[in-house]
């Protein structure tokens, strides 16, 4: 069985800058994939490549098997892609630019699933209209509906949310996650971290056209520091506890002038750890004002992916 | 075929849908220099034997008209969906660059010919001009708005801004037509100007096309066609080269 997409050593110069540096990643069949990374490290351009939007300067880029050069027309056809920018033609309806979307994949007599896509996007009401009628958000749903007029079996969504309300985010995962239970493979880039988490079993972090991190988002939690202890104690911290101590880290130590009242982060792996790391703390005759046990999310695993080199 | 054939109905439903702008203001504006060149010119322009100025006009400002919407139509809907992004639509599916190419130029052609027919209903029954070969017309008429489509692709993949597009009608085709033997016979020019006129691809396609109406031509249609054919060659040739090769369409 191929995989939905499967990537190698794919790289993109635009001018001097390597938008994309050498990314390797295969994304497996009925995925929910997260891409992730600041602006600019080149999520959208390596959809772009596999929408066969832009050329790679290296490297080979697959849909299911099929490559997205040498055999674009297939590769196309399994490929449905929202892009980021919110995009529209102001000379057509609703249905107009899904049937007209529909036929250029090849398609007649498709209009049964179209009405279906808008009934499932709540476009149905807006049919009719006029596309320069339509608020952000209908834009946006459209531009969905679009890339799903040919039933693609992977789908890839380039910051679906961005500027949307929480409403429809909300109502659009939904519809993004009944698609994935169906089989559908998603790949979705976005800025909201927690919306990640929630959704995507792996993650792939890309940072200045390089994949930084990449693993099932659980693991990815994990790996970076299982528990915090946050702590304020009277008194000097015992030796024994120094290597646990890590540097202030997001939300979990609220900046320096936190770290000057005696604010410390150490590191645990469970919960029982906690319990040696009080022991040591009474042995060493520390009095505890505050105590409590965090747990990082993604966003920070985040932030210290994108901190170090 | 289905992806080419919806691409084409998307082009067509494109100008149609503001048909005023697009079909009857052109023809409108032929009209308009019918009456005015018409009256200023009559008694004082001879053309060929035998042959009314105003008879002489009409097919001229048919084609003219033709060329120049043919030109406008693909150019500026390739400038717009670049310039507002919607060229996705369209780049994302699986067509082809020759699916691509026949769509654009194939709805540019069928806007001129509206133009075309458009102005010569309007004008023929004020002038009652008959038409002498309506195939060789026929074969100018398609020959010259399928170049001026294949131009128009160039321009619109070429340009980056609605204002260099503009440019480019203003400052080359408008130019181009103008002085293509529409309002004149080319041999009552100077022996000079005769020949600048010949290097004038446009001269060509106008002066075919009224060769279909009176019968009469300052070249042998033959000759014309077969020049008009080639320009079509090379500028379709280009075009598809440009598509190819994504050039300013996929980065
Ligand atoms: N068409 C282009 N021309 C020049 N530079 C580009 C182009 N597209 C993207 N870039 C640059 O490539 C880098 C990656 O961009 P992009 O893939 O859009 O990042 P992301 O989607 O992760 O925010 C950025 O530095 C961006 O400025
Ligand atoms: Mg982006």
């Amino acid at each position: 069985m191929p995989d939905a997409i499967e990537i190698r050593g794919l790289s993109k110069r635009y001018g001097a800058l390597r938008a994309l540096d050498g990314v390797d990643l295969a994304i497996a069949q009925g995925e929910f994939f997260g891409l992730l990374g600041p602006n600019g490290a080149g999520k959208t351009t390596l959809i772009s490549i596999l929408a066969g939007l832009a050329r790679p300067d290296g490297g080979t880029a697959r849909v299911l098997g099929r490559d997205v050069l040498a055999e674009y027309r297939a590769a196309r056809r399994l490929l449905g892609v929202v892009p980021q920018e919110l995009v529209f033609d102001p000379f057509f309806t609703v249905r107009e630019t899904l049937r007209f979307q529909s036929g250029y994949f090849g398609l007649r007599g498709n209009d049964a699933w179209i009405e279906e896509v808008m009934h499932h996007l709540d476009l149905a009401g807006k049919a009719d209209a006029n596309m320069r009628s339509l608020s952000g958000g209908m834009k946006r749903r459209v531009l969905i509906a679009q890339a799903l007029v040919h039933r693609p079996p992977v789908i890839v969504l380039d910051e679906p949310t961005a500027g949307v309300d929480v409403e429809l985010r909300h109502g659009l995962w939904q519809f993004v996650q009944r698609l994935n239970a169906d089989g559908h493979t998603i790949v979705l880039t976005t800025h909201y971290l927690e919306e990640a988490e929630a959704l995507c079993g792996r993650i792939a972090m890309l940072k200045q056209g390089r994949v930084v991190a990449l693993d099932r988002t659980a693991d990815l939690i994990r790996r970076f520091h299982a528990l915090y202890v946050r702590l304020r104690i009277e008194g000097r911290l015992p030796d024994a506890l120094a290597a646990r101590r890590v540097p202030h880290a997001g939300r979990e130590a609220g900046g320096e002038a936190d770290a000057g009242a005696g604010v410390l982060l150490l590191q645990i792996q469970d919960y029982a750890e906690a319990e040696s790391v009080l022991a040591a703390l009474r042995a060493g005759g520390c009095t505890i004002l505050e105590m409590e046990i965090v747990q990082p999310d993604l966003e920070e695993v985040f932030v210290q992916i994108m901190k170090r080199r | 075929m289905t992806g080419l054939l919806t691409l084409l109905q998307k082009e067509l439903l494109r100008f149609w849908k503001v048909a005023f702008q697009t079909i009857a203001a052109p023809v409108l504006t032929a009209l308009l220099y019918l009456i005015v060149f018409a009256h200023a010119l009559e008694e004082r322009v001879a053309v060929f034997e035998g042959v009314r100025y105003t008879a002489f006009l009409v097919p001229g400002l048919a084609m003219m008209s033709m060329l120049q919407n043919a030109f406008a139509n693909s150019s500026s809907s390739l400038i717009q969906s670049k310039v507002t992004g919607n060229i996705v639509f369209v780049l994302l599916p699986p067509l082809s660059h020759r699916e691509f190419f026949a769509a654009y130029v194939g709805a540019a052609t069928l806007r001129g010919l509206a133009v075309g027919a458009g102005v010569v209903a309007v004008t023929s029954p004020v002038v009652g001009v008959g038409i002498a070969h309506p195939l060789w017309s026929a074969a100018f008429a398609l020959a010259g708005c399928a170049a001026l489509g294949a131009m128009g692709l160039v321009a619109g993949i070429w340009a980056d801004k609605i204002d260099e597009l503009a440019a480019f009608q203003n400052f080359v085709i408008m130019p181009l037509t103008f002085l293509a033997g529409v309002f004149y016979s080319i041999g009552s020019l100077p022996a000079f100007w005769q020949k600048v006129s010949h290097l004038n691809p446009f001269f060509y396609m106008i002066d075919g096309f009224r060769y279909g109406f009176l019968g009469a031509s300052d070249v042998d249609p033959v000759v014309s066609l077969a020049v008009v054919a080639v320009f079509f060659a090379v500028l379709s040739a280009g075009a598809l080269a440009l598509l190819r090769s994504g050039y300013k369409l996929r980065s």
